[in-house]
């Protein structure tokens, strides 16, 4: 471990307009290990990394690779000083094969013809040596998100990256995923190149990397050894004050039935079936998760409740009637409510005001309209007191909706759907990149909605806030429910259950 | 007339009538797939065919023409760079802009510099591309079927309409076989990854509508030095929009480019040869049905037959660094 430095910031500064990102920054990063650097959204992680690899300039300061300093202009510049990135957004060509999206900008020549024999020989040379194994031919398109990682991955190797950056690289993968990406990490680390893994999930932190630098409003504020630091510790380095990490409930005293799903059935864009005859129940007063790898019938499921994907068969009741599959807005109406798994693809307009977005769906109602017209007087008088509740920064009804942070963005949706005060309430992917405080706020909610009688059906394919949220638990593979399980069901039963393996 | 010399008449009237369609394409083909729409196709073409027009007839060369107005439609061209890529400003309103510009000022500079009413005075031999007798063709104008095609389809054109069919494997070949073409249609389909390669983003679509205006250039000229021998205002008459509706239909791949560029050719030779004619079982039919046709065509081809044709992913956005 006390090896030469691989990395080191000395003095980094960046200010944004008035938006101080990075103050100050020090960081030295030792050969031959990973490194996580925590912090929570907005801490100024994303700007320090995009400043390492040539995205932006810094104001002031300092990088140097192997003790030399290096000026990183631009991207060419990093790559040139052995800096590799994995951006959490990838930079691929979706309609490109592997071979092309690793080639390209180093194609090696003018024309692509010899560029492609030696590209092979180094995929087939990095496959042996590190395990990375993939088709080159495979269009990324047609790739699971764990493949299209290690795409990025090969990217960065194949330009003899010796240090790697990987920005939230597990937001996107199933567990399975996520280990199978750890167990790659640590064979690079041990073949002698750094890692610097940036990530607002603790638990990955504590599993796989040796040292750890915490960020917190633009400040580093502490660096630590993995080994001798607790979860406790960086959450409340993390966010400034002690964080509870399990939710605190009591038991459930479920009610009469509020949602029952009957034999339903239901496809996808593609007609291919997703959910295939699946019957629950939902009680009030009772929180189901729905618990399984992304991609097995969960989203389907979901919207076909929600009223925006018509079912192929089945019915599902609510409150007793049978409810037409085609009228969102009317089963808004039998007080149905829906935080959607994807923010940004329906949960919210990013280009609208806040306070547009805080009525979206509701705009109809008679509290926000005179007449024809909206009420925008009573619109936003309404956005400023979930603002206020739900502690929504900056508390601000007419900043766009893209100018907020991820954790904020949710909580313009959560206390949209949860104010309507709403009998049923379906929830997918609650805290997908949402930051620390926010969770544990969301999930507060969640268990006051529970405990005021409401029934409560989550989907996450966050394995530990499915346990944590749950009173009972629905596991689903391949579009079949596999199994029920109570609470406390442990980890490993839950993960064989979801790979399909047992039931 | 048998029917056998009609299809010969009008094939060739085709392969002439589709050659500017190729060009032009193909032009859209290069600035598409690196992600810059190029609806000034249109106005490119128009103001190199009056820069042809005015430079083959002033310099009595057909060569200097073809220069000229590749010169322009390459400048044209670089205006749409500067506010689309540069200033990042709309695509469309860029395009459309250029296409509103030029069809004005032709006619102004047309009409200030020859006085015939924004015509350009006709062309002498000199100014104009003559066709090419390819070898053989005496030799076999007497076989049948074969020899007709050859000696009238195949042979006698210009040298732009075999320059626009080498162009169609030229272009498959940059974009599909070399660095610049893997970059170009990386650049169309998400910047972002061409950025953090390494690569600049904007010289990447600065060369990509350079290659559009040169093509465009080649399509101009051709209207007014080798197709006719002088610029008429607004010669051009929509073709850009055709090439456009081309490419969209072969769903922006070279080849396809060029069969459906020949189709629209066929339907408007079609049209040509029908004015005036009976047409069996309904008789004479008004020569604006005819003249309609290939758009009512288009229109048609676009809505129901070509299925989901998939942009380059990028295209219309203007590329800005962020995170």
């Amino acid at each position: 471990m006390n090896q030469d430095p691989a990395i080191e910031l000395v003095g980094i500064d960046k200010k944004f307009g008035t938006v101080h990102a990075n103050k100050d920054i020090n960081l030295t990063v030792a050969k031959g290990t990973i490194h996580g650097i925590v912090g929570e959204n907005g801490a100024g992680k994303s700007t320090l990394m995009s400043i390492i690899y040539g995205f932006y300039h810094a104001d002031r300061g300092e990088i140097r690779v192997n003790g030399k300093p290096v000026t990183v202009r631009d991207s060419q510049a990093a790559i040139e000083a052995g800096i590799g990135m994995v951006h959490q957004h990838f930079m691929l060509v979706e309609n490109f094969t592997v071979l092309e999206n690793v080639m390209l900008g180093a194609e090696g020549g003018a024309l692509l013809a010899k560029g492609i024999a030696s590209a092979r020989a180094e995929l087939k040379r990095l496959e042996d040596e590190y395990g990375l194994v993939i088709d080159p031919d495979a269009m990324i398109e047609q790739l699971p998100v764990g493949l299209q990682q290690r795409v990025e991955i090969l990217k960065a190797m194949y330009r003899g990256a010796e240090i790697l950056i990987l920005d939230e690289p597990t937001g996107v993968l199933t567990p399975a995923e996520a280990d199978h990406l750890f167990r790659i990490l640590k064979v690079l680390r041990d073949q002698g190149k750094t890692v610097i893994l940036i990530t607002h999930k603790l638990r990955e932190i504590m599993a796989i990397t040796d040292t750890v630098s915490v960020m917190r409003r633009g400040e580093m504020v502490a660096t630590l050894r993995t080994a001798e630091t607790t979860v406790e510790e960086l959450a409340e380095l993390m966010v400034g004050r002690r964080v509870l990490l399990r939710v605190q409930k009591g038991e459930a005293s479920p009610g009469d039935i509020v949602l029952s799903v009957r034999n339903l059935s239901v496809r996808d864009n593609r007609g291919v079936t997703m959910v295939d005859n699946v019957s629950f129940d939902v009680r009030a007063g009772e929180i189901v998760g729905i618990a399984g790898v992304a991609g097995n019938g969960q989203s389907e499921l979901l919207e076909a409740i929600a009223g925006i994907r018509k079912p192929t068969s089945g019915e599902i009741v609510l409150d007793g009637k049978t409810v037409d599959q085609t009228d969102p807005a009317g089963l808004r109406e039998m007080g149905l409510a829906h935080i959607p798994e994807d923010r940004h693809h329906m949960g919210l307009v990013l280009k609208f005001e806040e306070y547009e977005n805080s009525v979206l769906g509701y705009h109809r109602s008679p509290a926000y309209s005179k007449g024809p017209l909206l009420d925008l007087e009573a619109i936003r008088k309404d956005a400023t007191e979930k603002i206020e509740k739900y502690d929504i920064r900056p508390p601000n009804p007419r900043l766009k909706t893209a100018n907020f942070s991820g954790g904020n963005q949710q909580k313009i949706v959560v206390a949209r759907e949860i104010e309507r005060d709403p009998k049923m309430l379906i929830i997918g992917q609650p805290t997908r990149g949402v930051d620390i405080g926010a969770i544990e706020f969301i999930h507060r909610r969640i268990i006051e909605m529970r405990d005021a009688g409401k029934a409560i059906l989550l989907v996450s394919v966050e394995l530990d806030e499915i346990r944590s949220l749950s009173d009972r638990i629905l596991v689903m593979f391949a579009g079949h429910v596999v199994g029920e399980k109570t609470r406390d069901a442990d980890e490993q039963t839950l993960g064989l259950m979801m790979a399909g393996i047992a039931a | 007339m048998d029917y056998f010399d009609i299809l010969i008449s009008i094939l060739g009237s085709s392969i002439r009538l589709s050659i500017p369609l190729i060009f032009a394409a193909l032009a859209g083909l290069f600035s598409e797939s690196a992600g810059v729409f190029d609806i000034g196709l249109e106005g490119k073409m128009l103001a190199s065919a009056f820069a042809a027009a005015c430079i083959a007839y002033t310099a009595d060369s057909a060569w200097l023409g073809l220069l000229a107005g590749i010169g322009a439609s390459v400048a044209l061209g670089l205006v749409h760079g500067f506010s689309s890529i540069t200033n990042r400003g709309n695509q469309i309103v860029s395009g459309v802009a250029i296409n509103f510009f030029v069809s004005g000022i032709t006619i102004v500079l047309g009409q200030a510099w020859f006085g015939q009413g924004a015509r350009t005075p006709q062309l002498t031999s000199a100014g104009r591309f003559a066709p090419i007798i390819l070898p053989g063709t005496d030799a076999v104008r007497g076989v049948p079927v074969i020899g007709s095609l050859y000696a009238n389809v195949i042979s006698g054109n210009s040298l732009l309409t075999y320059l626009a069919f080498a162009a169609v494997p030229l272009s498959w070949w940059i974009l599909y076989r070399t660095r610049f073409g893997l970059r170009l249609r990386a650049v169309g389909e998400n910047p972002g990854a061409v950025d953090t390669a390494g690569i600049s983003v904007s010289w990447l679509r600065y060369r990509a509508v350079i290659c559009a205006g040169l093509l465009c250039g080649f399509a101009g000229a051709y209207l007014s030095i080798v197709q006719s021998a002088a610029f008429i205002q607004d010669m051009s008459a929509g073709k850009g929009y055709i090439a456009l509706a081309a490419l969209i239909f072969a769903k922006w791949k070279p080849v396809p480019v060029m069969f459906a560029c020949l189709l629209f050719g066929f339907l408007d030779a079609l049209s040509n040869f029908m004015q005036g004619r009976q047409v069996p079982l309904i008789g004479e039919v008004p020569v604006q049905i005819f003249q309609a046709l290939p758009y009512v065509f288009t229109c048609g081809l676009l809505a129901g037959f070509v299925g989901v044709a998939t942009p380059p992913k990028a295209g219309g956005i203007p590329y800005v660094k962020e995170r």
